[in-house]
């Protein structure tokens, strides 16, 4: 195939179109010869001991994404398990290198799309801790909201999902509807739903509509039915227990070998939650429980999560009390825009919104400085590695998504069981492939 | 009906009755997606089909010819022949089985002695639809969902046999009408003449093995698609998948109808008397009366398919074969006891 420079398009003759079709159309034809097996024996026994590979994914009803598990079968029995990831690589990480700070904001959504603020929210602390600025009480307080809001979306979600990858669909939609009155919410505060792209580092956005609290409490009242509509359908349901209750058993040394973390970790006894155990955004100001449960199988991680759901709700009624009039955004504008109506008439306005918006004069961290920052996303700790070299980029932006982590085990905990027992696992795994990817 | 004169007009009664059933059967069948896919979405908080048509009522029309115009595609490696045998496999005997159910008053396309046997020959007949579509298509998932599908039937059909033996004992016959009359008794009392109410566990039994019969969820575990993705009809498309698709709503039609002359007394009430020498009227209300109740269990049907989640497969066989056939077996033994000390049903009548 290789050409040496002064000879290429001159010595090779180019060929017809009449021939390039022939050799497609043999191609096609060997291709389709070779790759499909001419009988059902030949699908049954790929390994010469009557097992059978299945794949299950990348393109698979039950994954929600492009994840791909590759399974061993002994009739319907797992016997081996193996996972590929990669299917959704974006290069995220490396965007962040060829990206400002206030640039990869709108890159961190994009992650995981269940939960964009979560991550616009992780992204921002993390860059914040790094310039070493704090953000207005009021700013605070709205990303705590929010982020609660948008963990409750998530939960319900994946609780929805569980329930229909098992067959019960009708509760999916139900979750689904509620989700909706959080996506409102997300729709009214910063204009966009699903890529929400709502904090700057050093603030928000905006500050959010004068009929935010309305809304907010409005969905307070309106959101704990499904809870228990949820709970009547699923737990009072045998079949459904039945499907769940020592499926995928996650041991509390599994999880802490493994790195789980979130509802998964939390789930199978491993008492972490970064709120707690290393506050951000004054979360150590509202009163909440971390639930933990002992089981660690699919049943738990439900229960896990239907009680987080609570505990949200609690967070989100403390911090609406207590929400704090003020500015939005942090007043150094070193690092964060100045109100567009000053840029305009004020003179040292106009300077510091040139220099912040120009390459080379914005944001930039002290050379060499790195930091490790942690928030708890709805599927467990996401953490951000920024390490800087002085210029307007950082020099490595390292993500920790949990979806990594937790998929890392989904294998080892479906060997043995049977296909069904994998469907069951996945969807209380709640893998998000752009995460997981990156 | 049958005793119009000369031959050749039973002939000619026996052409229009095929063809009326057949026909009204077949258009049963899109109503009764429109109706699940409505009440779906009454479930679901959902509008549901509601764009083609007078309130969406022509949806599953635009879907016939959506399908109709579908490229059928064949994959390679597929064994051909009982590749297209399967889907044909799974709707004739679906059909064929509704014709000694008794729509109205001794109205069926065939009357056969041995109506019930005929009826649960022909319907196990679908099990080797499934499992040559499963097996023909030269793919993994349909390849499970085949096995699944054949295991799953020929466990549950065991089930229902012996649920609709323990009837036959009582009823002494096999004859579909004469159950349904011997269910009649006049009076509101004349409910508990029943069949569900005197060999109840028969019907729960009946009606669970019918839920599996026809693989409907909670014992969808041969299409599940959450796991097999289509199961056994993964590679159909066109019209090969509308008939699997057909086949299994005539199914549920079949199985319900069956139910309701088995245990709800067919096309009787106990409020309306059975006259001897029936007149059109008395047909046309004795076919009403028996679409009512097959429409009420349907709804039965479709309400919990969009309620229960789905089974694993162990199970699924181990609720068949540890739970059903023992408990089937002990209806049985209970019935053949009250037959030998001498009550004519399973519960004595309060008379």
């Amino acid at each position: 195939m290789t050409q040496s420079p002064e000879n290429s398009g001159r010595e090779t003759p180019v060929p017809s179109a009449a021939t390039l079709e022939k050799e497609l159309e043999k191609g096609w034809k060997d291709h389709r010869s070779g790759v499909r097996p001419s009988s059902v024996s030949s699908i049954t026994d790929d390994d010469g001991e009557g097992r059978m590979v299945m794949n299950f994914g990348p393109q698979h009803p039950a994954t929600h994404g492009t994840l791909r598990s590759i399974f061993t079968l002994e009739g319907e029995s797992i016997v081996e398990a193996d996972v590929e990831i990669g299917y959704l690589h974006t290069g995220f990480e490396k965007l962040g290198e060829n990206m400002t700070y206030q640039q990869w904001v709108t890159v961190s959504d994009r992650m995981n799309y269940l939960s964009a603020i979560n991550n616009n929210v992780g992204y921002s602390v993390a860059v914040e801790e790094l310039l070493g600025i704090e953000v207005p009480p009021r700013c605070a307080a709205l990303r705590v909201i929010m982020c609660e809001l948008s963990r409750i979306a998530d939960h319900v979600l994946c609780v929805g999902l569980q329930g229909m990858d098992l067959g019960a669909f009708s509760v999916m939609l139900w979750a689904f509807e509620k989700r909706e009155l959080v996506y409102d919410i997300i729709e009214a505060v910063c204009g966009a739903r699903l890529t929400t792209s709502w904090t700057r580092v050093g603030g928000i956005m905006r500050d959010v509509p004068e009929f935010f609290p309305d809304l907010v409490y409005s969905f307070l009242d309106e959101f704990p039915p499904i809870i228990e509509e949820i709970h009547g359908m699923l737990l009072n349901n045998k079949i459904f227990v039945d499907r769940v209750k020592n499926v995928g058993t996650v041991t509390t040394e599994q999880a802490r070998s493994y790195g789980l973390t979130g509802p998964i970790g939390r789930s199978s006894g491993l008492d972490v939650d970064v709120r707690r155990d290393r506050p951000y955004l004054g979360y150590e100001n509202y009163d909440f429980k971390v639930p933990l449960q002992t089981e660690g199988d699919s049943f738990s991680r439900y229960m896990q999560r239907m009680e987080e759901i609570e505990q949200s709700l609690e967070i989100i009624r403390q911090a609406m009390a207590t929400l704090p009039k003020g500015e939005v955004v942090h007043d150094d504008f070193k690092t964060s825009l100045p109100k567009k109506d000053a840029v305009h008439k004020d003179m040292e306005s106009l300077i510091h919104h040139f220099k912040l918006v120009m390459l080379g004069h914005g944001i930039r961290p002290e050379t060499g400085k790195s930091l490790y920052s942690c928030t708890e996303a709805p599927c467990g700790e996401l953490g951000f590695f920024i390490a800087s070299d002085g210029s307007d980029t950082p020099y490595r932006l390292r993500v920790r998504p949990p979806s990594l982590y937790n998929y890392g085990l989904f294998p080892r905990l479906v060997e043995g069981g049977m296909i069904s027992d994998a469907v069951a696992v996945l969807s209380s795994f709640h893998v998000i492939a752009g995460e997981l990817d990156r | 009906m049958s005793d119009s004169g000369s031959p050749l007009m039973d002939v000619f009664f026996a052409i229009l009755r095929a063809v009326v059933i057949f026909a009204a059967v077949l258009q049963v069948v899109p109503a009764l997606v429109y109706f699940e896919r409505r009440l779906a979405a009454w479930i679901q908080d959902r509008i549901g089909p509601n764009q083609v048509g007078p309130v969406g009522l022509l949806q599953p029309l635009a879907d016939v010819i959506k399908l109709a115009f579908k490229e059928d595609l064949t994959p390679e490696g597929v064994d051909k022949w009982i590749y297209r045998l399967g889907p044909a496999l799974v709707y004739a005997p679906a059909i064929l089985a509704f014709t000694v159910i008794p729509v109205g008053m001794d109205l069926q396309v065939a009357s056969f002695d041995v109506g019930v046997i005929f009826l649960l020959t022909i319907g196990s007949f679908s099990v080797y639809g499934l499992a040559f579509g499963g097996w023909a298509s030269n793919n993994k998932y349909s390849l499970l969902g085949g096995l699944r599908a054949s295991a799953q039937m020929i466990s549950y059909e065991v089930a229902l046999g012996l649920s609709v033996i323990a009837i036959l004992m009582t009823a002494e016959t096999v004859d579909l009408n004469s159950i349904i009359r011997q269910q009649w008794a006049a009076g509101t009392l004349g409910l508990l003449q029943w069949n569900i109410f005197q060999q109840p566990l028969a019907a729960g039994i009946f009606l669970v093995a019918a839920f599996a019969e026809t693989n409907r969820l909670p014992f969808d575990l041969a299409e599940c698609e959450a796991e097999l993705v289509g199961g056994f009809h993964t590679e159909y498309t066109g019209l090969k998948f509308a008939m699997f698709f057909m086949g299994e709503y005539v199914a549920m039609i079949t199985m319900s109808a069956l139910m309701v002359t088995m245990f709800l007394g067919g096309w009787s009430l106990p409020w309306v008397e059975i006259p001897t020498t029936p007149g059109v009227g008395d047909i046309a209300l004795s076919i009403g009366i028996f679409m009512s109740k097959l429409i009420v269990l349907l709804f039965f049907y479709i309400w919990v398919r969009w309620t229960l989640p789905r089974f694993r497969y162990d199970q699924l066989m181990g609720i068949g074969w540890k739970v059903f056939i023992p408990l089937s077996l002990l209806n049985l033994g209970l019935t053949a006891l009250s037959g030998v000390l001498g009550w004519n049903w399973l519960i004595p009548l309060p008379w």
